[in-house]
């Protein structure tokens, strides 16, 4: 059995982003740049599916500009087999990357796509589900569980007020949630490692995917500022004010 | 052309969050009519038929439509789609789940999260975890849409429109429902709940939450965790308030033992009266506090649950 695991190299999750209001868009000029935190958690569920004998292989998949070869490096110090790049001048679209995935699900006869629940830059929540539309197979978003019951993968997915449990047929897509392990950090022997893996590269051209976006970002401001730094010194004075002032109790 | 909207409900009663659609769908200003896909759920549909503005609820009734599984709902919305241009639905685990399955089958990308309706195919979303704010311009036929309902008002209930019956669509079969473990907690969803009390790492346990608990009942509030809580295991991820979990804006937030990391005012910082109490003053969640209290919560808390028996 063969998983897929897409990773996006979005910026670090600690930084805080300035909009450039001149440009419209988002500075990212010396921004420390990393692989999206629930990509790293669909890295990490690749490599334990793999240590505990239950698929084969395990590939590493990234879209974007020639610095994404550094995510995918980083997903084979974690333990990945080997890394694919297809390479782009920008992030494309979610709909354009589901048809970039779905290619190479064909090309490498993937069994199981993992990949994060949401990218922590555009937030779109949507390319795994997309994924799923077009390789017209099941689907399991928001994972906190994953096991196999002979041919078939049995999810458990965290939904709004608890859990679901689902199985499913192979192929399959899952998105992966926040409970659904801790990923490692990558030991500095795997590092050298990595280094040796192969990555296979491709243009969107190879791939005969259409690369025109389908959305026109206008513009992109700054959120309107929150007023806050107002101080109480006792609960006594802060529940007078909640109900005298704001009131809200 | 027309908007569908699929209604977010659990067989037995429909959400607010199906209103709030409604009112950005109106905004758009084409016809509206609901789907509600389900398993004997004619009183949703009933409830739906009373939303203002909506001219006409469709609803689909079968056994597998009970759980919302991703592939025969998204089949079904999609054997619809010829009639509307657009398809919304709020932002919920059933909208994610379902509705960029159907984009994709469409041709069209969809629009995450919309917080403003510009026009009939511009729309505002938030991004970098609402430190952006993207206005997106649509450039294909249909639009496909997904509603962050904190940033709209419910629609009205002043209506008693038709109800249409259709036909399932076949099941595609690809995956199976095992079971359903909802959290029954009498306390109201953190998404539509008036007043949220949230703790953090700083709780240091999930046997802490209790004293929350104990606040939450008194003010008819919500229970919410920032993401260090859910991470460090000391409540399920359903509580989490964040970026990643559910965005909420209640009335009044008190964020306890929270530091306020970007992440966590991604959820939250739309709520009308922020509450902070945090030992460390250097807290960043104190920045967007209405009312901080540099205080340890073990002694607060109790405080201020004697002071609101007091008052009350």
């Amino acid at each position: 059995m063969k998983v897929l695991v897409p990773v996006k190299r979005v910026v670090d999750y600690n930084v805080k982003i300035r909009v450039d209001s001149q440009s419209q868009s988002i500075d990212l000029t010396n921004i420390k740049m990393s692989m999206n935190p629930f990509d790293e958690i669909a890295v990490e569920e690749a490599i334990r599916l793999k240590e505990s004998g239950q698929v084969e292989e395990i590939i590493a998949l990234s879209i974007g500009p020639s610095q994404c070869q550094e995510t995918i490096r980083n997903a084979l110090a974690m333990g990945m087999d080997r890394g694919i790049h297809i390479e782009t001048e920008h992030s494309p679209e979610p709909l354009i990357v589901a048809k970039l995935i779905n290619e190479i699900v064909k090309k490498e006869e993937a069994d199981i796509v993992i990949l994060g629940k949401q990218a922590i830059d555009d937030d779109c929540s949507q390319t795994g589900q997309m994924l799923s539309a077009l390789m017209k197979c099941s689907l399991a978003t928001f994972a906190s569980n994953i096991t196999f019951d002979d041919d078939r993968v049995i999810v458990t997915r965290e939904i709004d007020g608890g859990l679901q449990t689902i199985k499913l047929q192979k192929p399959t897509v899952i998105t992966t949630d926040l409970r659904l392990n801790e990923p490692r950090y990558a030991s500095l022997p795997n590092i050298m490692k990595a280094k040796k893996k192969i990555i296979d590269k491709y243009l969107p051209d190879d791939l005969n995917i259409d690369m025109t976006p389908k959305l026109d970002v206008i513009k992109i401001e700054e959120p309107p500022k929150r007023q806050g730094g107002g101080k109480v010194e006792t609960i006594i004075e802060l529940v007078e004010k909640l109900k005298n002032e704001a009131g809200v109790i | 052309m027309a908007t569908l909207i699929l209604a977010e409900h659990d067989n037995i009663k429909l959400k607010e969050s199906t209103n709030k659609v409604v009112t950005a769908a109106n905004l758009i200003g084409d016809t509206i009519d609901i789907l509600v896909i389900g398993n004997n759920c004619m009183s949703v549909a009933t409830q739906a038929s009373k939303i203002t503005h909506v001219s006409k609820v469709i609803v689909v009734e079968e056994s597998y439509y009970q759980n919302m599984l991703a592939e025969p709902v998204s089949d079904l919305i999609i054997s619809l789609m010829k009639d509307y241009k657009t398809l919304m639905s709020p932002a919920t685990t059933n909208g994610k789940n379902i509705l960029p399955r159907v984009a994709a089958t469409l041709d069209v990308s969809q629009i995450s999260e919309i917080t403003a309706v510009i026009d009939k195919n511009t729309f505002e979303r938030p991004i970098y975890a609402g430190n952006a704010i993207a206005t997106i311009k649509t450039t294909t036929e249909k639009n496909v849409i997904t509603v962050r309902t904190t940033a709209f008002d419910a629609a009205t209930n002043e209506n008693n429109t038709e109800i249409e019956i259709l036909n399932a669509t076949a099941n595609p079969c690809l995956s199976e429902f095992i079971e359903e473990k909802i959290s029954g907690s009498e306390r109201p969803e953190l998404t539509s709940a008036k007043i949220i009390i949230s703790g953090g790492r700083g709780m240091q346990s999930g046997d802490n939450f209790s004293m929350l608990d104990k606040i939450a009942d008194k003010l008819g509030a919500a229970v919410g965790a920032s993401r260090a809580a859910v991470d460090a295991g000391f409540v399920p991820n359903e509580y989490q308030v964040g970026q990643t979990g559910k965005v909420v804006a209640p009335d009044l937030y008190i964020a306890v033992g929270i530091s306020g990391a970007i992440q966590h005012l991604a959820g939250m910082k739309d709520s009308k009266v922020i509450v902070a109490i945090n030992k460390d003053e250097e807290a960043p969640i104190f920045e967007v506090a209405d009312y901080g209290l540099v205080a340890d919560l073990f002694d607060a808390i109790p405080e201020l649950e004697n002071e609101l028996n007091n008052i009350k």
